[in-house]
């Protein structure tokens, strides 16, 4: 089972990077990047049909599929700003770890504007 | 894709750190920070590589 694949990664890692802490810290960070990256590799198999189903069903409800590309995008976005301000925060370094977190907000917002305009587009047709 | 990464960085790490032990003991500081820097730069091109493959793969998937 993945799970478990996964669990042991995660804590052969932590035990690697605790080794690594006392002499020089920035090798633990090291370690924490490749077993972050480790264990996404391994759950992106999973990841592709539960995509694939999201837009099968999108299209059974005949939604348009531009707002669930948008969807997605602004899930990509907010997978890697928080991948990248959670390793930050690890290092001690909160500051650029809510930097990081503010600039995906704003990409959030740039991608997803659209979707606001045709809410208010269609809120304003209904109330005359 | 697998778990030799990050057995791979954790050796270099120490045995970065250790040969960082030995040189300063000898008395040798210059040569001690030069290896831990030639290890991290080392460690930092494989981790750069896996890191461009891994938004390389978010954004494949997620159509950014």
């Amino acid at each position: 089972m993945e799970i478990s694949q996964i669990v042991i990664i995660g804590l052969i890692s932590v035990i690697l990077a605790l080794m690594l802490d006392k002499h020089n810290p920035e090798w633990s960070m090291y370690i924490r990047i490749a077993g972050g990256m480790l264990i996404f590799f391994i759950i992106i198999q999973k990841l592709e049909p539960v995509l694939e189903i999201v837009k099968k069903m999108s299209e059974k409800i005949d939604v348009d599929f531009v707002y669930i590309a948008i969807v997605f995008k602004v899930l990509g976005i907010s997978y890697i700003s928080e991948f990248g301000a959670q390793l930050c925060k690890d290092a001690g370094e909160s500051s650029i770890a809510s930097k990081i977190e503010f600039a995906g907000k704003v990409m959030i917002i740039t991608v997803s504007a659209p979707v606001m305009l045709a809410l208010i587009n269609i809120i304003s047709e209904i109330i005359p | 894709m697998d778990i030799t990464i990050v057995f791979k960085i954790a050796a270099v790490g120490i045995l970065v750190s250790v040969l960082n032990q030995v040189l300063v003991r000898s008395g040798r500081e210059e040569q001690a920070m030069l290896t831990t820097l030639a290890g991290l730069i080392v460690v930092l091109f494989w981790i750069i590589q896996y890191i461009s493959d891994l938004f390389k793969t978010v954004q494949t998937l997620f159509q950014l």
